[in-house]
């Protein structure tokens, strides 16, 4: 799987909150050898709905079929495709960084810098949190590296279109099924 | 009113109109063949589960209504794990009920549990696990429409024997019900306007175009539809293997089956054409050969209910999504309207002739055997076509066999061939015969078998014998796995690895009689006809022929695996003129 973001795409799927679901997508990426780049997923502010973000590594001609195959499942009852450009994306990141004390300065000064914070002081790391645009989220990790990176964990992004304007076009969508 | 969980499921059954369920019980199924004993319900009770998938499959097939099959958890899902990849590739609707272990025991490796919404969550088109018996009515209801509508499928339902044995308050669902309950299924049928109006004027302006159709012609019931556009437009029709029988074989526009065993003029008319029309067909790789190399100068309008069908092998430039047979006669009434405004279609006269020379050159052939040579199985073939009693329905297996059936029959009605396509599931004749039977009890039901595939199901003719369900076997036995030693032969230098079964064991006549069946054993040619007409004769029980062979026979045409349709081998006899195909 590449971490080269130009054959990332963002597809959200609404889906109905039911047993087993996630299953089903899964099996279908896996099923068809399709790649997820990354996932997450929650229910929507109608409990009877999730909305499922996938972040799929893909050229654009598989994206169809994956679209189409997804529409396929029973319980997926909308997709659109969320174009970076015209939507708000964001992700956590949970790190634990290598700090002697004489290098707990540079790392704290960075966390501050990107805005993150700090959640734990241990006596040679920290364990600091960033919350942002997936492509900030990568700049701090790759900054935090040089000091050493005990553990990571970032969360997958989610995404929304951006609001409508007036003359801009925010939102892609595929091909609902409801409205 | 209050009833259990296992009455509502066989109450909701009935209520789905099911006539005939193909099942065997087991441990957690149990609560639910009690109230099937009180039920108006047919049960045929197989000696496998596999049997019952593949009966289920057969009777769909030939009535286009949703076959039932009933099985236990555990292994016997397990065993209709085939039955339902095959209904899921062939687009089979069929609703397979399993039994599942208490909702209490999910998850704690239980007796007989296995997870197999998971394990057959791939090869349905949906599944579902009742949770509690009030979901029995709804449940069943979604099953049925699933399975029916769209691309048709299979729908399995996993039942948990707490839910079977609970008690619910009776109530079927409305139409409407079933629809809400459902907001992500909403199938197109109506093809888009704008697309059906640019099909009707590339048809009308194409030089070179071809008809190739598919099982989904049959899945729409389409046939009448595609004879009219066939016959209005006066443009040759390729039937693929699971679209035999949607066109007449006896119409001069039919050319047959295209593809890696299908004859040169049908394959060769694909690669030529300036337009596929594509009618519920999938572009399979039986069909493409090497896809960067098929049909190369074709437009195409694809055709499909299954919007991800559309570009999924080949671009389509018109595609459209909806229901073969409503667009079908969208695109007809299209065509005679353009014609009534004084449109001429196009001069597709040059192609019909060269499509008429093919014809003539490359019909299928085979070399007739010797006196005193081993039989051919081309002519038992050939034999049992022209003795069939009218509307008989051909079912076969997987293999040699199965081409040559599509090869040699002549199919000319819909609903008349039953095989495995997409799957190509050897075993799937001897049971799929028999659910065909069971749903034409009427109609003569031939299964051609290869003696590989027989033994592989065969347990099932205990089953038709005492269930009194005389389907007719005719085993081509060259006591080969045939179409692997064709590949050995041709590919691997003749060296054959694990491919010769024994023309000694089993005893096929004393097999049959064993399972209260009528066995023949037919050796020389003259032996054929007075086979055929015996078994003919016999309407009480299953008859099985069993004709001895010459495993020698190898399928042509032959497109190799992985080669373009231009490459295709031809008989022997027919190779010096090649060149013609052009």
């Amino acid at each position: 799987m590449s971490t080269d973001r130009s054959h990332h795409h963002i597809l959200s799927v609404l889906v109905q909150n039911r047993a087993g679901v996630l299953a089903r997508v899964a099996t279908l990426f896996a099923r068809r050898a399709y790649n997820i780049f990354s996932l997450a997923v929650a229910p929507t502010e109608d409990e009877n709905f999730s909305r499922i973000t996938i972040v799929v590594d893909i050229e654009m001609t598989s994206l169809e079929q994956i679209t189409k195959q997804l529409f396929k499942l029973i319980d997926v009852i909308k997709i659109t495709e969320l174009d970076p450009l015209t939507s708000v994306e964001r992700e956590l990141l949970l790190a634990t960084v290598r700090a002697e004390p004489d290098q707990r300065r540079q790392v704290v000064e960075l966390t501050q810098i990107f805005e993150g914070k700090i959640l734990a002081v241990g006596n040679n790391a920290l364990t600091v949190s960033l919350e942002g645009n997936p492509n900030k989220l990568d700049d701090f990790e790759d900054l935090i590296r040089a000091h050493g990176i005990v553990e990571l964990q970032r969360t997958g992004r989610v995404a929304l279109p951006k609001l409508e304007r007036e003359g801009g076009r925010a939102v892609r969508p595929l091909r609902g099924k409801v409205s | 009113m209050k009833i259990t969980g296992a009455q509502a499921l066989i109450k909701s059954l009935e209520m789905e109109n099911v006539e005939v369920i193909f099942g065997l019980p087991g441990g957690c199924i149990l609560p639910a063949y009690d109230p099937l004993l009180d039920s108006t319900i047919r049960h045929i009770l197989v000696r496998h589960e596999q049997g019952a998938g593949h009966m289920a499959e057969g009777y769909a097939h030939v009535t286009g209504r949703p076959g039932v099959a009933m099985v236990t958890s555990g292994p016997a899902a397990t065993n209709m794990v085939t039955p339902l990849c095959d209904a899921y590739l062939d687009s089979i609707p069929m609703v397979v009920i399993t039994g599942q272990v208490a909702t209490f025991a999910i998850g704690t490796d239980a007796f007989q549990e296995c997870d197999t919404l998971g394990i057959t969550r791939s090869v349905t088109k949906h599944n579902e696990l009742i949770m509690t018996a009030d979901d029995v009515p709804m449940a069943v209801r979604q099953a049925f429409h699933i399975a029916t509508t769209g691309r048709p499928g299979p729908v399995l339902l996993d039942v948990p024997k707490d839910v079977l044995t609970n008690s619910m308050e009776w109530y079927w669902p409305t139409d409407q019900e079933v629809r809400d309950s459902l907001p992500g299924y909403r199938p197109n049928v109506k093809g888009h306007p704008r697309m059906i109006r640019e099909a009707a004027k590339l048809i009308m302006t194409s030089e070179r175009p071809v008809l190739y159709v598919g099982g989904g012609i049959l899945k729409a019931r389409a046939a009448a539809a595609l004879k009219e556009l066939a016959e209005l437009t006066d443009i040759h029709v390729v039937t693929t293997l699971m679209a035999r029988g949607a066109f007449p074989d006896s119409h001069p526009l039919c050319l047959g089956m295209p593809g890696m065993h299908g004859n040169a003029t049908a394959t060769t008319a694909l690669q030529r054409s300036d337009l596929l029309i594509t009618l519920g067909a999938r572009f399979d790789d039986r069909i493409t050969g090497k896809v960067s190399t098929f049909a190369p100068e074709a437009k195409v309008i694809h055709v499909d209910i299954d919007p991800a069908e559309q570009g999924k092998v080949r671009k389509p430039d018109i595609p459209i999504v909806g229901d073969c047979k409503q667009v079908i006669e969208e695109i007809t009434k299209e065509i005679r309207a353009l014609m009534a405004a004084g449109e001429l279609q196009a001069d597709i006269s040059a192609w019909k002739s060269r499509i008429s020379g093919w014809r003539e050159q490359f019909p299928y052939t085979y070399e007739p055997s010797l006196p005193g040579d081993a039989l051919k199985p081309q002519f038992c073939l050939e034999m049992l076509r022209d003795n069939a009693p009218e509307d008989t329905i051909l079912v076969s297996g997987v293999g040699q066999h199965q081409m040559w059936s599509s090869q040699y029959w002549r199919f000319d009605k819909p609903y008349t061939w039953v095989n495995s396509g997409g799957l190509g599931t050897m075993g799937f004749s001897v049971p799929a015969a028999i659910g065909a039977k069971v749903g034409r009890p009427e109609a003569t039901v031939w299964a051609i078998d290869g003696d590989g595939c027989f033994q592989m199901t065969a347990q099932e003719l205990v089953t038709a014998a005492l269930e009194r369900i005389p389907v007719k076997i005719a085993i081509l036995n060259n006591s080969y796995l045939g179409m692997v030693r064709q590949w050995q032969e041709m590919f691997y230098e003749e060296r054959y690895s694990e491919v010769y079964l024994s023309p000694e064991v089993p005893d096929f006549v004393k097999w049959a009689e064993a399972m209260g069946c009528i066995g023949i054993r037919v050796d020389s040619p003259e032996e054929v006809l007075p086979a055929i007409e015996k078994a003919n004769s016999i309407d009480d029980r299953p008859v099985i022929i069993d004709f001895r062979v010459d495993a020698r026979e190898k399928v042509f045409p032959m497109v190799p695996a992985g080669a373009a349709n231009d490459d295709l081998l031809l008989p022997e006899s027919q190779m010096a003129n090649k060149r013609f195909l052009q």
